[in-house]
């Protein structure tokens, strides 16, 4: 299989810590991969550095082409596209400002946008009762699925999700990892990083376990029997 | 609102006196007020120093027209390039700048403005200020009565508020309330956020260029004290009780807090507390400035 995103030898560091250590992952097209480990086992700066937030060393290849490096929004425009860590969603904006703006990069394609802004409202139909709604009076699952659905009015080809389920009830958490599932199941390649292994798990294909800024292990979500085994991760 | 806004203007149009140039102070602070809240409302960063944009059009404008005979027109374009130039050279270093740090930053060009025009003698004359400055004109026309200069400026604050509103709809204005919104959100989905804070910056020094050189010729004076740091004061004032970030909130507020103290003036040593107390008492209850007033009504009809 094809590999589309490739990472070899990523470091980065904030001052004088080392988040990120030589991390070397994939992702082929197609795939859902999910990114686990503990807090501050350096998940979110991984994605940073991905986008090249960071200054970093190490390579980040994407399609066969190297991630430009210290700009976010070009990376954005190769089609690296996050739903940042606490969801970002722009508060005094409608619901519709903010799927606009997800499409910030289409600029003027009416007939794009209208195929995309269609397919988001049909995923998430609770967006379509509230476009005309100020998003920071949503819930905070209603505004997780508008920054997943403002993402991909961005036109994604590899959508990176940090820690989705951050403070979200089970059963909103269970609904927003469906639709994630339908998405990859229709061929988008996804990242999902999270901390409640158990989730993820059920709906990667494969899974890297992060470990103070480095990756501990790779695993097939197959062959976890129990949560025991990951737990001996977590507690190193 | 709408209304009462024409019913003064008629009146003021009519009858004259000094109410006229009230509301003249109160339009070019609209045109201040309205670009600086492109910059700290839609696009949600802090400046301090935005008086030291009026004062270089300003004194560009005083100078050019009465040491070597310009045209107001002509000296003015001239000091809005200036502004645009010295915004562009200040705001490409601070904008890397975050919140406290890019307000001090802003301070301090604000009081470096200030120092120049006080210190720079034998061009601003320093304290003693420029006076005799000859008021606008196009061509053969000249607005020489205070009523005709009000229409002038009624005229130009007008365009300012359409134009700022227009910007805020435009693509650009979104991705300036992104920003505002989240930096990292908004990088996240391919805006380069360094350089729409330095655009959002620059129109708003546009704007306060064009308040600067409009209200020498108004007046037909210019000293440092004029765009010393109240101006700040009052346009933050005027922002904040207008209504930040709204299309409505820089003219309310312009036009709201000028005119408030002249009706408090039979209270004569308390005039100040008294503006004081309103000011605090519009904060507490329409916190969203008054632009936020129809919305906050609105909202609670339907609760009761």
């Amino acid at each position: 299989m094809a590999r589309l995103l490739e990472v070899q030898g990523l470091s980065a560091r904030y001052g004088y810590v080392e988040a990120l250590r030589l991390v070397d992952l994939h992702v082929n097209d197609g795939e859902l991969v999910a990114i686990l480990g503990p807090n501050g086992a350096g998940k979110s700066t991984l994605m940073r550095a991905l986008l090249g937030v960071l200054p970093t060393s190490g390579r980040v290849r994407f399609a066969g082409l190297d991630v430009p490096r210290g700009n976010p929004a070009e990376a954005a425009a190769c089609g690296l596209i996050l739903v940042p860590e606490g969801r970002g969603i722009f508060g005094p904006m409608s619901v519709a400002e903010n799927l606009e703006l997800g499409a910030y990069l289409l600029k003027h394609d009416r007939a794009e946008f209208a195929r995309r802004i269609e397919r988001v409202l049909s995923l998430f139909p609770r967006l379509k009762e509230r476009l005309s709604q100020v998003a920071g009076s949503l819930s905070g699952g209603e505004q997780q699925m508008l920054a997943i659905g403002r993402a991909l009015m961005a036109g994604p080809k590899i959508l990176l999700l940090d820690e989705p389920s951050l403070g979200l009830a089970p059963r909103i958490i269970a609904e927003i990892l469906e639709k994630l599932g339908e998405l990859n199941r229709e061929g988008l390649p996804i990242v999902l990083v999270e901390q409640k292994a158990p989730l993820a798990l059920k709906l990667a294909r494969r899974a890297y376990l992060m470990s103070l800024g480095s990756i501990a292990a790779e695993i097939d979500p197959r062959t976890v029997k129990s949560h025991d085994e990951l737990a001996h991760f977590y507690l190193d | 609102m709408w209304g009462v806004t024409a019913a003064l203007l008629l009146y003021v149009l009519v009858r004259g006196g000094y109410l006229t140039s009230v509301l003249q102070i109160a339009a070019i602070y609209v045109i201040f007020v309205s670009g600086l809240n492109i910059f700290m409302g839609y696009a949600g960063q802090v400046s301090f120093g935005h008086n030291a944009f009026a004062a270089i059009s300003g004194y560009t404008s005083a100078i050019l027209t009465t040491a070597h005979g310009w045209s107001p027109l002509s000296a003015g374009a001239i000091g809005l390039i200036g502004v645009v130039a010295c915004a562009f050279i200040i705001g490409y270093p601070t904008l890397r700048l975050r919140g406290h740090y890019l307000a001090m930053a802003t301070l301090a060009i604000g009081l470096i403005a200030y120092d120049v025009a006080v210190e720079w003698g034998s061009v601003t004359q320093g304290y003693m200020g420029i006076s005799g400055i000859p008021p606008l004109g196009i061509g053969r026309w000249v607005a020489v009565s205070d009523r005709a200069i009000l229409v002038v400026l009624l005229i130009v604050s007008t365009l300012a508020v359409l134009v700022a509103a227009r910007v805020r709809r435009s693509r650009m204005g979104r991705a300036f309330v992104a920003i505002a919104g989240s930096e990292n959100a908004a990088r996240a989905l391919g805006i380069d956020v360094a350089r729409y804070k330095l655009i959002a910056f620059l129109i708003s020094a546009f704007y306060a260029g064009v308040a600067g050189s409009l209200f020498v010729h108004a007046v037909g004076f210019v000293s440092p004290e004029v765009f010393g740091l109240h101006m700040v004061v009052l346009a933050f004032t005027m922002l904040y009780v207008g209504g930040i970030s709204t299309f409505a909130g820089p003219a309310i507020g312009a036009v709201v807090v000028t005119l408030l103290p002249e009706t408090f003036r039979t209270f004569k040593d308390y005039q100040d507390v008294a503006f004081g107390v309103v000011l605090i008492l519009i904060l507490i209850f329409a916190p969203g400035g008054l632009a936020s007033l129809p919305r906050l009504w609105s909202r609670r009809e339907p609760e009761a």
